[in-house]
């Protein structure tokens, strides 16, 4: 995880060379020292403490010139400070480091480029666990400590890393000061992040509008009103190359980007653009990643031009995600699992291995094939903002214990010997689980299931029963199962018993999920499907969830009568289960509901920053006035609008948990008895059991 | 299920079909404008396969179809045999605007030549005949079942925009290896249900699985029973061949 000396040291020589250049920029080269000469004196001096001195004075360089960094982006800010000092201490090892200046290297000023110094600076202000912005942090480190300083930036090194954080990567100047990426929503300064970050920022819109979340119309603005097309196809590159240049601009106004490729740099996913269109930018981050591979360090993440870049390498694969839209590293992170875990349930784990073992070359979209919509439709439910992969939790359908009861019961009865795991899911809340009393249940294989039934329009679309092969990583990632999918519309009273395929196009459907490791026992879980259905029917506990079903969720005003909250999340974390209210009103839109999702993230992000220890987080920026709360049992996330007062919100968050409190056996699954853990660790679905009756096996 | 009560008194019986073929040629597509009479543009791939069922009225029985729509990924290959074992009837689709879905709609026939029952009736189809530029009347006369009229269709000949398989190679090798034979497009509905109609009656009543439907029907049976066998011999030539071929 952490880096070693080596690569720091790797790390800071390329700060030195930026120096350098900007050194070089602004005054005349000097004559004398050759290329090798510098080599070495760098070094020398990386391994003494002058050069960490040179480090700290660039520390304080860097901090006195925020202003300057504010601007847009020529993005070189403490480059007149840093000269200064170079020039003063003729003698200091950092001016005998200048390169015998021939040609500029403008490349090398304007993108992103190991910035050691800002980034250090940034995780100073972690170690302080303070929310001063790390200039004023940085300040306080007298170049007189310099060791002491370069030794705790060496610790809190470590400290982001294991965060999540991953700060101590390549990291351009400009945009990480100026979007306040990971670093800065992690610090706390959730004011600034919740206004300032980039999503806030590109789909920001009328500021003024007394409500913003519902009122605004989003239309008119030119820089919101586009995300709407984010989920456009781009098309395809013509023959004659001759509309390349057009759709490139296309593919890089989307906010959101996912791609994988294997570690040979091929292709094997990209949410937008065809392979052609974007194979030079494949090759771009091939290269990077596999720089610092070479190098024996891994390249986490770094920001560009506004984009968090974020990577992540498994086995023969690299996951990268770039995102405009203020996701800090560890969500990030959890969404590029997410796409990972889906390949493996496509492929399983031998298999892929397998395949890169043999051939590391191998291309991986035709064993693949089939599967990008299934990626797709991930991807794009992590561009919308989706609640369950941020808690990393499990949303259930809200009945009665005893319809649910009853339920469990009938599930239980009509078990067929094959059976492993027994689901109604509808529209994506769950409503019953069975499963055998040694296996558990993860919340990552059941969103990998959701989406394939809700999300992507595959198996609906086809209509009948389905028979599907895959694998669910966090049961076992070696091998298949055989999960027999029918579905059921929420919306005829009269069943139509699966033998008519056309009632399954609506959003709203009740899907009978049967999973079984036996890859012959279709016709036997059919028949238990049959005689579930109409048990369900006799007993009256269809009619129940179909009637929730077309309730939806309550809305918040029906949660908290007169609540000023627009929206919240609970989280239960013994439960590894959410519930929240409706959508409705206020984000009925993409663009409200995304926006809303981004508070979401960075009210998440700050609650969670490893050193923040924080129980209770208010925010309040120009659009709303939100909250998050933090205790062993559960996370509170909401949100009202810009003039309610932060008593009222108080409140409103305590009539939640009494509503939880109370409610809390019909929108969770609870009372299996299963060991309860606590989710401590956000940032991965744990192996957790998920409540749930259980049949010995 | 619950529809049998509704059935007519004509004799019923079901009948297993497996629909096979390269990914993208238009399988599910075609189960969808047999069973639902519908059509999507992109539709999303199918991921293992989907079980429909439906029902096909000829003169003198009514056929319950139970379909087995597999994914055409080269992933899912190895689980076809579930599917086509027992099946009394396959479709192999081909998209004729793309030569390799031929090759490997050949490899499946030859699969199912070895490896399903013996007396599996085959149907060939080229999929996706609204890319070609023939109009539908002409389209329609290629609808040459392999015991019926015969030689009508060489009309859909190469003049057709994306079409890469010409209407003669097709049906060559369908006659080559005793397989019913049509070109459809499940987008306009051109040739859909006659397929599933030329398969229902070219399935003997010996091979039906309601036992409802065994001592009924006269003059049809004997047609359709004729062609089977001749599939069947064709079958039993061919597949040695194949056999090696693949």
């Amino acid at each position: 995880m952490g880096l070693d000396g080596e690569e720091s040291l790797a790390t800071s020589e390329r700060a030195e060379e930026n120096a350098n250049d900007r050194t070089e920029a602004t005054s005349p080269p000097r004559d004398g020292e050759d290329e090798s000469t510098i080599r070495r004196a760098k070094e020398e001096g990386a391994e003494t403490g002058s050069k960490v001195e040179f480090l700290s004075t660039n520390i304080q360089a860097g901090s006195q010139s925020p202003v300057l960094e504010q601007e847009y982006r020529p993005p070189l800010p403490p480059r007149p400070n840093n000269v200064n000092i170079l020039r003063e201490g003729s003698y200091s090892p950092g001016s005998s480091l200048k390169r015998p200046g021939k040609t500029p290297r403008p490349l090398l000023q304007s993108t992103a480029t190991t910035a050691l110094s800002r980034t250090e600076v940034n995780t100073q202000s972690y170690q302080d666990g303070s929310r001063e912005s790390f200039a004023a942090s940085a300040q306080r480190t007298p170049p007189s400590k310099a060791v002491a300083a370069f030794g705790s930036i060496r610790k809190v090194k470590g400290l982001s890393d294991s965060e999540g954080g991953d700060s101590a990567s390549v990291r351009s100047y400009a945009p990480t000061l100026e979007t306040g990426g990971d670093a800065e929503s992690l610090l706390g300064e959730v004011l600034g992040a919740s206004q300032e970050s980039p999503a806030w920022r590109l789909l920001g819109t009328q500021n003024e509008a007394p409500d913003p979340f519902d009122s605004v119309t989003y239309e008119d603005d030119e820089a919101t009103a586009d995300f709407y097309r984010e989920f456009d196809e781009i098309g395809a590159v013509a023959a004659d190359g001759e509309n390349e240049e057009q759709l490139l601009k296309k593919w890089k106004s989307k906010r959101k980007h996912f791609l994988i490729l294997s570690s040979a740099g091929k292709p094997i996913y990209n949410r937008h653009g065809d392979d052609n269109l974007i194979s030079g930018y494949i090759g771009i981050i091939q290269t990077i990643i596999s720089f610092y591979e070479g190098s024996h360090d891994q390249l986490k993440g770094f920001t560009a031009a506004g984009a968090r870049f974020v990577v992540m390498s498994q086995g023969p694969l690299y996951l990268v995600a770039i995102s405009k839209l203020g996701e800090n590293d560890a969500q990030l992170r959890v969404q590029l699992e997410a796409l990972y875990m889906q390949i493996l349930s496509t492929l399983t784990l031998p298999n892929l291995t397998h395949m890169f073992s043999n051939r590391p070359s191998t291309d991986l979209r035709r064993p693949l094939q089939g599967t990008e919509p299934l990626l797709s439709a991930l991807a794009d439910t992590f561009t919308r903002g989706s609640p369950p992969t941020l808690l990393s939790a499990l949303e259930c359908l809200k009945i009665r214990k005893s319809h649910r009861q009853a339920i469990n019961d009938t599930l239980l009865r009509t078990r067929c010997e094959t059976l492993l795991y027994g689901l109604i899911v509808a529209s994506g809340r769950l409503v019953s689980v069975v499963r055998p009393r040694k296996h558990s249940l993860h919340p990552s294989d059941l969103q990998l299931i959701f989406n394939m039934l809700f999300e992507a329009r595959g198996v609906k679309a086809g209509g009948g029963e389905n028979w599907i092969p895959l694998c669910l990583p966090g049961f076992n990632k070696n091998g298949y199962l055989y999960m027999y999918v029918s579905f059921v519309s929420a919306y005829d009273s009269e069943a139509e018993q699966g033998s008519e395929g056309h009632e399954t196009g609506k959003p709203d459907d009740i899907a009978i999920l049967l999973i079984s490791a036996n890859k012959e026992s279709f016709y036997d879980l059919r028949k238990m499907r049959d005689a579930l259905v109409e048990e369900l029917e006799v007993h009256g506990s269809m009619a129940i969830i179909k009637s929730a079903v077309r309730r939806g969720r309550p809305t918040a005003t029906d949660i908290v009568p007169g609540t000023v909250l627009r929206h919240f999340l609970y989280k239960s974390r013994a439960n590894v289960q959410f519930t929240m209210p409706s959508y409705e009103p206020s984000f009925t839109t993409l663009l409200a509901r995304r926006r809303l999702l981004s508070l979401y993230h960075a009210l998440h992000a700050s609650i969670h920053a490893k050193n923040a220890h924080l129980k209770v987080h208010h925010c309040i920026s120009r659009e709303s006035i939100s909250l998050a709360w933090v205790t062993p049992l559960f996370e509170l996330y909401c949100v009202a609008g810009p003039h309610a007062s932060r008593n009222a919100l108080a409140q409103s968050a305590n009539k939640v948990i009494q509503w939880v409190r109370r409610e809390e056996e019909r929108v969770f699954i609870i009372g299996g008895a299963v060991s309860i853990h606590s989710l401590d660790n956000h940032t991965t679905y744990e192996s957790l059991t998920l409540p749930a009756a259980r049949y010995s096996d | 299920m619950a529809d049998s009560a509704a059935a007519p008194p004509k004799p019923s019986s079901s009948v297993k079909l497996v629909l096979l073929g390269e990914a993208a040629v238009g399988k599910s597509s075609l189960v969808l404008r047999f069973v639902n009479n519908d059509f999507q543009e992109n539709k999303e791939p199918t991921i293992g396969a989907a079980f429909l069922t439906q029902k096909s009225h000829l003169p003198h029985r009514t056929i319950k179809f139970e379909i087995w729509d597999t994914a055409g990924q080269e992933r899912f290959a190895s689980l076809a045999p579930m599917y086509y074992r027992n099946a009394q009837s396959a479709l192999v689709v081909y998209d004729l605007t793309k030569p390799t879905s031929l090759v490997k709609a050949k490899h499946w026939v030859a699969e199912l030549q070895r490896q399903a029952s013996p007396g599996i009736v085959i149907a060939l189809v080229g999929n996706k005949l609204d890319l070609t530029n023939e109009d539908a009347a002409a389209s329609g006369e290629t609808n040459t079942g392999e015991g019926g009229d015969v030689e009508s269709g060489e009309a859909a000949e190469e003049s057709g925009d994306a079409r890469k398989i010409s209407a003669k190679e097709g049906r060559d090798y369908a006659e080559e290896e005793g397989l019913l034979f049509f070109e459809t497009s499940a987008k306009t509905g051109v040739n859909v249900q006659e397929v599933f109609t030329a398969i229902a009656n070219a399935i003997p009543e010996t091979q039906m699985k309601g036992a409802k439907g065994s001592g009924a029907a006269g003059a049809g049976t004997g047609q359709t029973a004729l062609g089977s066998e001749r599939v069947n011999l064709n079958q039993r030539a061919e597949g040695v061949k194949e056999g090696c071929a693949c």
